[in-house]
């Protein structure tokens, strides 16, 4: 008896020891291990070939060469704009899904609005660039309707930027926002209005509160993935995009210099993990629970 | 606001307006794409020049490669392909131990790794990347340093492309497969066992089977993910190009209707996976 009892434990041993190798080898070896080497690297300098010390250099050339921390601000700040946006965009049509649509209505148009993001950022950012550049379709409309004489460049501005970010981003803030919005319950608008309330403060005390968690999910992930977005902001701004990752990739593709890009990289990832802090902290909840609404 | 209480005219026509445009917003792009990659004309661009399949089946002779004969573009599908099949094997079976692990086991520091497994989907894909870019250089300057071997595969190159995507593509799957698990019936399980099943018939014939949508799903969710993936691909990418940094490529420099002969490919194929993934699912429910 007592062998079989020590014969089941070490069964149980040997499948915990099983399960937990692929784990382990996959964080470790693939997340923890190459941050830890990442941080090694941004905080040296190469004094001589092959030979390096311990330095501040990387972070101090950050700050002190205007065009980087210009263009890691001018990131953060259009990002958050876009976040902002698409949240704007994303409401209205998470509203009718959710609340005016009914029964396969409501099924058909949440399913029509995932179709887009079944194929990839390259594909919808070529179909922009075919719209909007000189030679593009809406330039030639403007001209047809004689709006403008010549066909203008709408590529290479902010705006188309941030076009291109609000609809790569939609999908992230849909989907949450459905979700908040279809557990909320009707009769508690319909009382509100019965005892004489209005559509904005209705909107404002009863139903952003209920949706803020959804609200705080696709921001979170709307701003994440936007501040890493790199695709849409060099082909539809061109040389003007000056997006952060795009330092990232000068730095360590084109320049070789890793130093630099290691340091680069972990000023990205310590505001995108600050502004995901933040966003937990201001709605009060738990960063496994916001994965998993999206 | 909603259907039970009294909305105005205005209100009912600037939703079905607001409708309208957001739908037109969503997929003009995608359309444009599409019509312009039967434009008999080298550029996609207006005005329409008439129809054609040249940017399908041109060849040299005529100077129009067309996408069946641009091999570049045929190998870098290829890629793209093999890529994400090693991604979505890779990311299914660690997805699938780890479901057992955190749903199953008990064990110091279980709430550390649940928490790091969630990491990988908020590290910005270019930092994924050029972070196993340095750690792997580093191991593979350590390998020559100490035995004199040339670790080539730890090169930019796609067993990386592999390796980066799969670091947080598996995250996904843990997630996906995780959630099934956990709303299992585990007394399913001790009947088969008081019945006389061995450990691993139960886990055939009764766990995995109850597990299989969410593998499906999973399995789905990883191929497209790694075959549309840029951020990371891009940093650890050597001289073999999976198909979206090809485009890319092509893009920049202004290419001829053959991207969106390829891009209406894309769509083709992915609409044809949604459809499928749709009805399985709708089958299952009822």
């Amino acid at each position: 008896m007592a062998e079989t009892a020590a014969g089941a434990l070490w069964y149980r041993r040997l499948v915990l020891a099983l399960l937990l190798a692929p784990a382990l080898l996959w964080l470790l070896a693939l997340i923890v291990l190459p941050h830890f080497d990442l941080a090694l690297l941004s905080f040296r300098a190469r004094v001589a070939p092959r030979e390096y010390v311990a330095s501040l250099a990387q972070y101090r050339s950050f700050f002190g060469e205007p065009l980087y921390w210009h263009v890691f601000v001018r990131t953060a700040l259009l990002s958050a704009f876009a976040t902002a946006l698409t949240l704007l965009v994303a409401f209205p049509i998470a509203w009718i899904i959710a609340k005016l649509a009914r029964g396969r209505m409501s099924a058909l148009l949440f399913v029509v609005c995932l179709i887009p993001f079944w194929v990839s950022e390259t594909v919808r950012t070529l179909g922009w660039m075919i719209l909007l550049r000189e030679s593009g379709v809406l330039p030639a409309l403007l001209v047809h309707l004689g709006i403008t004489a010549q066909p203008v460049e709408l590529l290479y501005h902010d705006a188309t930027i941030l076009v291109g970010l609000v609809y790569t981003s939609l999908l992230f803030m849909v989907v949450p926002l459905v979700g908040s919005l279809e557990s909320l319950d009707n009769s508690l608008i319909e009382a509100a209005y019965d005892l004489g309330g209005k559509g904005w403060p209705i909107l404002r005390t009863i139903v952003i509160p209920h949706a803020a968690p959804g609200i705080t999910a696709g921001c979170i992930v709307v701003f994440m993935l936007t501040l890493g977005n790199y695709l849409t902001p060099t082909l539809l701004g061109g040389k003007n995009s000056l997006w952060f990752t795009e330092q990232i990739y000068a730095q360590f593709i084109t320049r070789f210099n890793w130093e630099q890009g290691a340091a680069f990289g972990f000023l990205l990832l310590a505001l995108s993990t600050a502004m995901v802090w933040l966003g937990l902290k201001a709605s009060g909840q738990r960063f496994s629970d916001v994965m998993r609404r999206v | 606001m909603i259907p039970s209480l009294p909305r105005p005219a205005w209100l009912r026509a600037a939703t079905a307006l607001y409708v309208g445009a957001f739908l037109l917003f969503l997929f003009l792009p995608l359309a444009i794409v599409a019509v312009f990659a039967f434009n008999n004309a080298p550029y996609p661009a207006p005005p329409w020049h008439g129809f054609t399949l040249d940017w399908f089946l041109g060849n040299e002779a005529e100077g129009r490669i067309g996408l069946f004969r641009d091999s570049e573009l045929l190998g870098s599908i290829w890629t793209s392909c093999s890529v994400a099949l090693w991604v979505t094997g890779l990311s299914v079976a660690v997805g699938t131990a780890n479901a057992f692990l955190m749903e199953r086991e008990q064990f110091p520091g279980k709430g550390i790794l649940s928490m790091l497994m969630l990491t990988p989907l908020v590290i910005p894909g270019v930092i994924l990347g050029i972070s196993i870019l340095a750690f792997a250089s580093r191991l593979a300057d350590l390998c020559t340093e100490l035995f004199g071997i040339e670790a080539d595969f730890l090169r930019p190159g796609l067993p990386l492309v592999v390796l980066g995507q799969f670091s947080y593509i598996a995250a996904i799957a843990t997630l996906t497969i995780s959630a099934r698990l956990k709303r299992f019936d585990r007394s399913l399980e001790d009947a088969a066992l008081n019945l006389g099943a061995s450990h691993a018939a139960v886990l055939w014939h009764i766990t995995l089977p109850y597990l299989r949508p969410a593998i499906i799903g999973s399995a789905a969710i990883a191929f497209l993910m790694s075959f549309e993936n840029f951020n990371t691909t891009l940093m650890l990418v050597g001289s073999d190009a999976p198909l979206t940094i090809m485009m890319y490529g092509r893009m920049r420099e202004g290419a001829t209707p053959v991207l969106n002969a390829v891009s209406l490919f894309l769509m083709t194929a992915s609409a044809v996976l949604a459809l499928t993934l749709m009805r399985r699912g709708k089958r299952q429910q009822s």
